[in-house]
């Protein structure tokens, strides 16, 4: 019995822990906001996370101090060919939560002023037509991380 | 039946059950793109990320998996190099007999010590090549893909062909995998060209 309860404690615990990296300001939920570590030397990098709302908003902003420029990019497949192109801004609605994610929208980290270390993590503000600003701690993964749940949700 | 017949008829199922084999040895299907008549991808000259000159035919004998990118490219190079890092894991032994080779499409930045700082992270064994402009050109064209440097300054990105060539032990390139095919893809393809 004690051990039973102690077995539903901890799963709890791990439960609660998958969405401990989240943040929630107003009717915004900014999910798992997340970028690949890069080589010392690179000097781009993506940011990707899922962003969810109760209020149809729209992203029209991204700001980083860890670039010299940061931008809201489109990846599309043209001809075999990956094409990425900034983008003016992404509808973020009730029914349609925005999806950051590899081969979708990500937001463009040009010219990493520092690369980017596995285990850090480093601010993102992100600005809402409704919602305002929205400021994230971005948690830098493994390079050769692969999102589990959302590999391919891009397409 | 005569004993001459039954004999006559076991000899001819025998043929025919060897034939139905040899048939199955040379059919080889891809979960990727079919690409063997293509007589795409010839002989290269690249640099890897020691410096040392590194030609396709070096790796004869072996399956080779080429891959164009570049090392500050923020999402198709990463997925790529990790799917391949999965698909190595799952082929376990097999892997040895398997050699990743990233081509940069960026000889501008992508020197072979940032190349060495970021191939190898993925597998100790991947090797990244790079050159001058003008051997990495050639290279893609004999690819058949294609690349496009976008915007200015030093920040500038380059888009590329997002596909990877899977090449048989006799250097015949022959299968093409589209991006974000996942890692299970790369493995039932490789394992076809290794076992062929
Ligand atoms: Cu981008």
């Amino acid at each position: 019995m004690l051990k039973a309860a102690f077995a539903g404690a901890a799963l709890l615990c791990a439960t609660t822990l998958s969405y401990a990296h989240g943040f929630t300001v107003g009717d915004l939920t900014i999910q798992h906001p997340w970028a690949r570590a890069t080589a010392p030397a690179a000097k781009n990098a993506g940011a990707f996370m899922l962003i969810k709302t109760t209020k149809d908003d729209q992203l029209v902003k991204v700001d980083s101090d860890i670039a010299e420029k940061t931008e809201l990019h489109e990846m599309k497949m043209a001809d075999g060919v990956m094409k990425m192109s900034p983008i003016a801004s992404l509808p973020v609605t009730v029914a349609a939560p925005a999806k950051l994610a590899p081969g979708g929208y990500h937001v463009m980290l040009l010219g990493l002023k520092r690369p980017l270390v596995a285990g850090e993590k480093f601010p993102l503000k992100l600005t809402f037509a409704k919602g305002g600003v929205v400021e994230v701690q971005v948690k830098v993964e493994d390079m050769t991380y692969q999102p589990k749940d959302d590999a391919h949700s891009g397409h | 039946m005569t004993v001459y017949m039954r004999c006559l008829l076991s000899l001819f199922s025998l043929l025919a059950a060897a034939l139905l084999l040899s048939a199955c040895a040379k059919k080889l299907t891809f979960q990727g793109s079919d690409i063997s008549d293509s007589q795409i991808g010839q002989n290269f000259t690249l640099q890897d990320q020691h410096g040392k000159p590194r030609q396709l035919s070096d790796f004869q004998g072996k399956v080779v998996v080429l891959f164009f990118g570049y090392t500050s490219c923020p999402d198709v190079c990463p997925t790529t190099l990790a799917e391949l890092r999965t698909s190595m894991q799952q082929l376990g032994d097999a892997a040895k007999e398997v050699q990743v080779l990233f081509v940069s499409v960026d000889p501008e930045r992508d020197t072979p010590q940032l190349l060495a700082q970021y191939v190898p992270a993925f597998n100790p064994s991947f090797i990244g090549l790079t050159g001058s402009k003008a051997q990495i050109d050639e290279t893609v064209k004999a690819f058949r893909a294609v690349y496009q440097k976008q915007g200015n300054g030093p920040h500038y990105t380059v888009d590329h062909t997002a596909g990877t060539y899977l090449i048989d032990r006799n250097g015949q390139t022959r299968v093409l995998v589209n991006y974000g095919a996942g890692a299970a893809v790369f493995t039932h393809d490789i394992r076809q060209l290794l076992e062929q």
